[in-house]
């Protein structure tokens, strides 16, 4: 692959399924060496792109180009360049760790004695090294994942896939497979990471494109599809609730919008134009008015705002804190 | 975990193709046989269960059957037996290829450079060499309850292999179950078909005793041809009877294998390619 080119293209995908556009016009464009997030609620057509992208599963209309080859025309090719991780463990679960990443070795031609070199490397890479001879039916989910992510790694593929790659994780699980991502992008791997956890792409990715009925509405760093909302936002947390409807009035005037009242947490907050100038402006007009604040932050808006705000509806994980 | 950057020595391999093909279907043939090593237990069991099968035909059914010519019951019955565990392979088969589609397995190797007729190849060798361990376990059951092969060597190694030629033609019905039908519940409904498809044969009644349609599906039965070739190449009492069919089991024996396996090895080629839609 040519220095410039995308390491992953996508142009007027269309996958249907009956009368039902999985995907409507799915485009997309990867620079190598970046983390692509693709974000979207559950039926969006994350899975089916990346199934389509990784030659899984065949398009309707368009074309598709991974790692400088044709998914259409040339799957062979591309399947020598990729990495799938799945939603689901794909794994051997008889077999043990060490078994499973040298059946997928040997199964990439890298012929016994590498296959061998290349598992206890792998092994070795996710913390893995010390499970023996254990059945992988015996893993946690955290240790499957991994094992799974290592099996998606043995060619150190240019283009690596990854589907709701840290769905049913802990937090320390979540982590362990952010780094190991970090580390692969590193060494040069371009990554396709589906996800429904914002702060998953907020992490991870350069770019991220939000999907919404098989079609991207809106591609951009995080930082981009933040400032998308109309800039930064400014939190007042009060010492006492009964100040609230005081504080809120005032930040109304200043910030010309308003604000939105967390009684629980006693927070009030509102979208900010200049951000220094409003807060000063907010805290004179509160000191004057005998509000005491607490706590004051500006802030960058959240992704799970700015998904608010592009799809109508919440992520999964803010539909979780609201449960 | 550390952060340290991944080695990056391992590049793409060679161009995929051909040269690949046997390697790839030995190594997954040989992921099957790691399987029995490392949990043999659904094997035992399955073996254990054939032959039971053989106790219970040969002790507990035995004395109320009638053999045609009044021949020994139990070197009529092993005959029967034989083909019928391998019609009980056809679930393990499914079973199999259903569990790496459920688990996604299939889905990896598929993003892959392995070929896809290596899957496939794989999949049947194993299932042939556990065919093999199986009939041999057939073979000493059937010797401890009395059953004798009175044909000569010639004869006796073809009887083998038209059981295993059976086996062979029932691994593509297998894998073509296991990658149309989704979830468990489907190998379930499949080991449920095996019994009225053994039964429904001359393996243990007499077509001639079933109502006349009934017994004419009987006498066409695939596994009726091979039971009933077999049986007169080890020289062990049959039904007889003077159909055309009947009269025509040794060619029906390789004849019916073979068309199994024209339509189901492209079926199941089909049915690994559909995984794509």
């Amino acid at each position: 692959m040519a220095a410039g080119e995308h390491a992953i293209i996508a142009e007027g995908l269309r996958k249907r399924y009956g009368d039902r556009n999985v995907l409507d016009g799915f485009a997309l464009r990867v620079p190598p060496g970046t983390v692509c997030g693709l974000l979207g609620p559950n039926g969006a057509g994350k899975t089916t792109a990346v199934r389509i992208l990784s030659t899984l599963l065949r398009f309707d209309e368009g074309r598709a180009e991974v790692a400088g080859f044709d998914v259409a025309r040339r799957p062979d090719q591309v399947r020598h360049r990729i990495g799938l991780v799945g939603q689901h463990a794909a794994l051997d679960e008889v077999l043990s760790g060490h078994q499973n990443l040298v059946l997928f070795g040997r199964l990439c031609h890298l012929g016994t004695k590498r296959a061998r070199q290349r598992a206890a490397e792998l092994l070795e890479r996710f913390g893995l090294a010390d499970t023996g001879d254990k059945p992988v039916k015996a893993y946690s989910g955290g240790m499957r994942r991994r094992l799974d992510l290592a099996a998606g790694m043995i060619l150190a593929p240019s283009v690596l896939f990854l589907d709701e790659p840290t769905t049913g994780l802990d937090p320390r699980g979540r982590n362990e497979v952010w780094e190991s991502v970090r580390g692969l992008v590193r060494s040069g791997t371009t990554v396709l990471l589906t996800t429904q956890y914002l702060d998953e792409a907020d992490q991870l990715a350069d770019q991220i494109s939000v999907l919404d009925s098989g079609r991207v509405i809106a591609t951009g760093s995080p930082d981009e599809l933040k400032s998308r909302l109309g800039g930064d936002r400014i939190d007042l947390v009060l010492h006492n609730a009964v100040d609230l409807a005081v504080a809120a009035a005032r930040l109304r005037l200043v910030a010309g919008a308003e604000p939105e009242v967390d009684h629980d947490r006693r927070r009030v907050s509102a979208p900010v134009g200049d951000r220094v100038g409003a807060l000063t402006e907010v805290l004179r007009a509160l000191d004057a008015g005998g509000v005491s604040v607490a706590d004051v932050a500006l802030r960058r808006p959240t992704l799970d705002e700015v998904f608010l705000h592009l799809t109508g509806h919440r992520s999964r994980a803010a539909e979780e804190v609201a449960a | 975990m550390t952060g340290a950057t991944l080695p990056t020595a391992v590049g793409p391999a060679a161009v995929p193709g051909r040269p690949f093909l046997l390697a790839d279907s030995v190594t997954l043939t040989r992921r099957s046989l790691a399987h029995w090593r490392r949990d043999p237990g659904p094997l035992i069991a399955s073996l254990g269960f054939d032959v039971v099968m053989v106790l219970m035909f040969a002790y507990l059914f035995g004395g109320a059957l009638q053999v045609p010519g009044g021949g020994n019951y139990r070197e009529f019955l092993m005959p029967g037996m034989f083909a019928m565990t391998m019609v009980f392979g056809i679930s393990l088969t499914t079973l199999a290829v259903s569990a790496d589609v459920d688990r996604g397995v299939t889905d990896r190797l598929r993003s892959m450079p392995v070929s896809p007729l290596a899957l496939l190849i794989g999949r049947a060798a194993a299932d042939m060499l556990f065919a093999v361990v199986t009939l041999a376990v057939m073979v000493l059951a059937g010797l401890a309850v009395g059953w004798r092969a009175h044909g000569g060597v010639g004869d006796t190694l073809a009887a083998f292999g038209l059981i295993l030629l059976l086996r062979f033609a029932l691994v593509w019905v297998g894998i073509f179950l296991g990658l149309v039908m989704k979830g468990p519940q489907a190998v379930v409904g499949v080991q449920t078909l095996e019994f009225p498809l053994g039964f429904l044969s001359n393996a243990f009644v007499a077509p001639s005793t079933m109502p006349a349609w009934l017994g004419a599906v009987a006498e066409w039965n695939p596994l009726s041809a091979t039971v009933g070739a077999v049986r007169e190449l080890f020289g062990n009492p049959g039904w007889g009877g003077d159909s055309w069919v009947v009269s025509h089991y040794p060619v029906l024996a390789v004849a019916w294998p073979l068309v199994l396996v024209a339509v189901f090895l492209p079926l199941a080629v089909r049915g690994y390619r559909s995984l794509r839609n």
